[in-house]
């Protein structure tokens, strides 16, 4: 991968005799505002919300990627980060957030047990067998028994490529 | 006090009671169990706090787990209760010990102990509509996958 299709926009910077020039159409310049400001729900469910509040602090900082407004309302989001084990109790409310998050919405699954149901898959009676069982379609899964925050960043840099290739600006 | 000093006198008070022998626990038949606690709430052992509640499926039957604590004596005492698995019922701690309240309700959820005369005997861990006790060694849920 050729490091402008890297940094979101910069296949936008044409360099012409005389200075740059941005040159793109709206609809990949809207492409590209949505990407660089996907804003995840606050909402943790075990062990990988931590990784995900150290993503948003600064020592690892996903502002960086536009991504660190974590608001505290579903109505408000973009991005649903499943960030823990998610227990028979606790999917209901899963799928309730997911439900009254606004159109366009993708989600995240963060760590093995939101991929799966991880370690808890055998012998558990109260664990859900990962997002997708809920039927919630899940965008980039992100494997790890807890992922680093970098692994949380390859991850949403995965969805910001997926955001800009999508057919059209809304989806 | 020593260990062995309060057995002896739930001993003499109780003389249907036992002790276990690794766990050095006080064996109390069902029917007993609310008047042991109340006496190891009086004066003479002044028991003030309801530790825990729990249980063990020994499959032939259910051992109730209690564990008191003396503040006073700084002292932990450890009752258990036998009951046959198919009808697993006992008399409730509730107006002994408030804290009984809810270690009964989970143990119930759990283990499905039914304990009689509870204020509000309902689940506490799993939704109300859960079918079945998680933690029996019989308990089986089409969700649940055994590990090969």
């Amino acid at each position: 991968m050729a490091i402008t299709e890297q940094i979101p926009g910069a296949e936008f910077i044409h360099k012409l005799p005389g200075g740059p020039v941005v040159l793109a159409s709206t609809e990949k310049i809207f492409k590209w505002a949505k990407s660089s400001s996907l804003w995840p729900l606050t909402f943790g469910l075990a062990c990988c919300a931590i990784e995900m509040i150290a993503a948003g602090a600064s020592r690892f900082d996903i502002d960086r990627f536009g991504a660190g407004v974590f608001r505290a309302s579903p109505r408000q989001c973009d991005v649903m980060i499943v960030a823990g084990t998610i227990s028979v109790k606790m999917g209901e409310c899963v799928k309730l957030l997911y439900e009254q998050m606004p159109e366009p919405k993708y989600v995240m699954a963060l760590g093995n047990c939101a991929i799966s149901g991880g370690i808890f898959y055998y012998d558990t009676y109260s664990v859900v067998k990962g997002t997708e069982s809920l039927g919630i379609p899940v965008d980039v899964y992100i494997p790890g028994c807890p992922p680093r925050p970098e692994n949380l960043f390859f991850g949403l840099m995965k969805l910001q490529e997926i955001v800009r290739k999508e057919r059209h600006a809304a989806k | 006090m020593r260990q062995s000093k309060v057995f002896e006198l739930i001993k003499l008070k109780f003389p249907q009671v036992s002790e276990e022998d690794l766990t050095k626990a006080v064996i109390v038949p069902q029917e007993l169990l609310p008047a042991v606690a109340n006496y190891l709430k009086g004066q003479d052992l002044s028991f003030d706090n309801l530790h825990c509640i729990t249980a063990v499926d020994r499959l032939e039957r259910i051992e109730l787990v209690y564990i008191f604590y003396s503040f006073k004596n700084r002292q932990q005492a450890i009752v258990k209760v036998y009951l046959p698995i198919d009808a697993a019922e006992v008399e409730s701690l509730t107006k002994f010990y408030r804290s009984a309240d809810w270690f009964e309700r989970e143990v119930y959820d759990l283990f499905g102990v039914k304990f009689l005369n509870h204020p509000n005997l309902a689940r506490i861990l799993n939704p109300q509509d859960w079918k079945g006790y998680p933690l029996r060694k019989n308990y089986t849920n089409p969700n649940l996958i055994r590990k090969p």
